[in-house]
């Protein structure tokens, strides 16, 4: 039973990394109708930032990690306004495509600049584990779940609490009157793209200490993303948090219970949720059906 | 069943058609052995590239994991040609080991094609994005699969050709002269060399396939496929069965993959979970976007940017430049060069001329003509 337990903790910690992503992704769908297969990519390519300052600069971890979420922000920022805005209105396949185009730069450039090495990445957490009631609980996994339980609450009070949020939300519920009020729309998509990127910085940033980080660091990741975050609703935050959790509980209890899958075929069943939830009830558990209008 | 009549105009089409077919024919001849085996890459790519624009620019539907049809036919293959022993069996006839690679193409096509055909049901209820994101599941799913079922597929370690009766050539490299020798001789043409072979074989499938798509696409199938690309309420409302168009156009499209995989697996003669990676089907998906969505002779321009892109591009393989800053760490054996222009010209091409080459050339035409349809 304890080893039972012991899988569920640690479902959670890499769950909450799955949430972290998907989050990411939901923030931006809901805003702008967009899917961003870059996510994940762009999550590395921070996490290689976060590592170039506390590898090559002499950063302690956590400035490296504030400065590593400034950059992000700004990189986020920074890509709605030059790339994804003169797209905004076009095709679904223009936006899949110009994302798949950043996939593409972000991947080469993270291999251009530093190799495609395999680096270890450090942890701000102990490598201790406590014992608790029989079940051995690793620090490293509670310290990832902290921090994605506090960026959360965070990004929750934010939305719910300050202007900019309300802005934020108004503008992605309805532009159109957004604007006639004064909000600045077009700002506010790049916030959210901002605020997005700071979400998969922090994801990678939690993953790279366990899985070591290499350009591919994210590809993975960005699928069981896009698992949580359809599972949960792609158009619901709360969905994409508990989606998250879900898989990662989920991935881990199969992984160790279920044999034919082990640890190989944890992409397909990924996949494979995505399928059945799209099939099935495409809104999600926690998204609202969509009714279209003929 | 008579022949269609050709449309006026279609005559010219044809024409100039044979004619290019002629010319790429004749181009071994012209070319060093090295050139012809990359241009076989070409013809391989420009199937694929046909396929994937049959279900993207015809059809509208979005699919990012293409590698994955290619996959299909390449195992197919190479799993038909390393089982020697019993002979490639169907129905009563029993095929000789001699010329069993060229008896897997089209059932390698075939198997994909059922593949694609089956995956067009799920992908009946998925649109747009949802398409997009499940093609791309499947697509990074594939490579775990493969090594899964390592009895059939040889696991990580892939499907070794070199060598085995079932190949009509084998690559030898002269130790000499750097050139492929071991030539062949089929319906009484003796080709000389391995990579002069991959390339009429490539090719001559290629032409083909081309011009099966063309004949497919100008008729009632190729509008059915469009107005489903433009408007699906529209095609439903004007009798188009939708469910029958999308799932015949990843069948089709599925099929010119398989094709396409299984010459790839015979290329190469191996077969391992990473000749097909994600990047694979995101380099198609470059190529058609390039050519121009929803056309079919600038595909072959596609084709050539995506075989000889990344060759170019190694020679920016280097150190970036020390005025980067504090980002720039010298290293001197970095890949990532090539993915980063793919990435930037695929940005470029979306930002500026979504057409793609055939845009361009819509564009010079009717510059030229300041005529109709100069808004387009």
């Amino acid at each position: 039973m304890a080893a039972f337990f012991q899988q569920i903790v640690a479902g959670l910690a890499t769950g909450a990394i799955y949430a972290s992503l998907a989050l990411a992704l939901v923030l931006i769908h809901r805003a702008t109708g967009v899917i961003n297969f870059a996510q994940g990519e762009m999550a590395m390519f921070t996490t290689y930032i976060a590592w170039t300052l506390t590898a090559n600069h002499g950063f302690s971890y956590w400035p490296a990690f504030a400065v590593t979420l400034l950059f992000a922000f700004a990189l986020g920022l920074g890509l709605q306004r030059i790339v994804i805005r003169p797209i905004e209105r076009g095709p679904i396949l223009t936006t899949v495509i110009v994302t798949i185009g950043l996939v593409l730069i972000f991947n080469g450039a993270a291999g251009w600049i530093w190799s495609a090495e395999v680096r270890a990445f450090p942890s701000p957490f102990p490598n201790d584990t406590w014992n608790i009631g029989g079940v051995a609980i690793s620090v490293q996994d509670v310290g990832t779940f902290g921090v994605v339980v506090v960026l959360v609450l965070l990004l929750a009070a934010f939305f719910r609490f300050t202007k900019i949020g309300l802005a934020l939300r108004a503008s992605a519920l309805n532009p159109e009157a957004s604007r006639l009020v004064g909000v600045r729309v077009g700002w506010m998509l790049g916030i959210g793209w901002g605020l997005a990127a700071v979400l998969g910085a922090v994801a990678g940033m939690l993953a790279a200490p366990t899985i070591f980080l290499d350009p591919n660091l994210m590809q993975a990741i960005l699928i069981y993303s896009f698992a949580a975050a359809v599972l949960g609703g792609i158009d619901s935050p709360l969905g994409a948090v508990a989606g998250g959790l879900l898989l990662g509980v989920g991935l881990n209890l199969i992984g160790a219970y279920v044999d034919f899958v082990g640890a190989d075929l944890r992409l397909p069943v990924a996949l494979l949720i995505i399928l059945v939830v799209l099939l099935v009830r495409p809104a999600g558990l926690f998204g609202k059906p969509v009714t279209r209008r003929v | 069943m008579s022949l269609p009549t050709l449309r006026r105009g279609e005559l010219v089409r044809v024409a100039l058609f044979l004619l290019a077919a002629a010319a790429v024919l004749l181009l071994p001849r012209l070319i060093s052995d090295f050139r012809a085996q990359q241009y076989a890459y070409v013809g391989i790519y420009l199937i694929a590239l046909l396929g994937l624009n049959v279900l993207t620019g015809f059809t509208g539907q979005i699919s990012l994991g293409h590698g994955a049809f290619m996959a299909i036919g390449g195992y197919t293959t190479a799993i038909l040609i390393s089982d020697s022993d019993p002979a490639l069996k169907i129905g009563s006839h029993v095929f000789s080991n001699d010329l069993k690679d060229l008896w897997t193409i089209p059932l390698a096509g075939l198997v994909a094609g059922l593949a694609g055909f089956l995956f067009g049901f799920p992908a009946l209820r998925l649109t747009g994005l949802y398409l997009a994101l499940a093609t791309f599941a499947v697509a990074v799913a594939t490579p775990a699969v493969i090594k899964k079922f390592e009895a059939f597929t040889g696991g990580g370690g892939g499907i070794q050709l070199f060598g085995l009766e079932g190949l009509t050539a084998t690559p030898k490299t002269d130790p000499i002269t750097f050139e492929s020798t071991e030539g062949v001789t089929i319906l009484g043409f003796e080709i000389t060399t391995f990579n002069d072979w991959l390339y009429y074989l490539s090719w001559a499938i290629a032409i083909v396939m081309f011009a099966v798509a063309w004949a497919l696409l100008r008729g009632r199938m190729g509008r059915a496929f469009r107005a489903v690309r433009d408007s699906e309420l529209a095609a439903a409302s004007s009798g188009v069965n939708l469910a029958r168009y999308k799932t015949l156009a990843f069948g089709i499209s599925a099929f010119y993959a398989g094709v396409a995989g299984s010459l790839l697996a015979i290329a190469t003669t191996f077969v391992n979970p990473d000749t097909f990676p994600i990047t694979l089907s995101i380099f198609l998906l470059v190529g058609v976007v390039v050519g121009g969505l929803g056309s079919l002779w600038p595909l072959v321009l596609g084709a050539v940017f995506i075989q000889f892109l990344p060759l170019w591009a190694q020679q920016l393989n280097g150190p970036l430049p020390d005025s980067l800053g504090p980002l720039s760490v010298p290293n001197f054996q970095a890949p990532g060069a090539p993915a980063v222009v793919y990435g930037v010209i695929l940005i470029l091409v979306m930002l500026a001329l979504p057409g793609g080459a055939a845009g361009l050339v819509r564009r010079a035409q009717s510059l030229a003509t300041r005529g109709y349809d100069r808004v387009r």
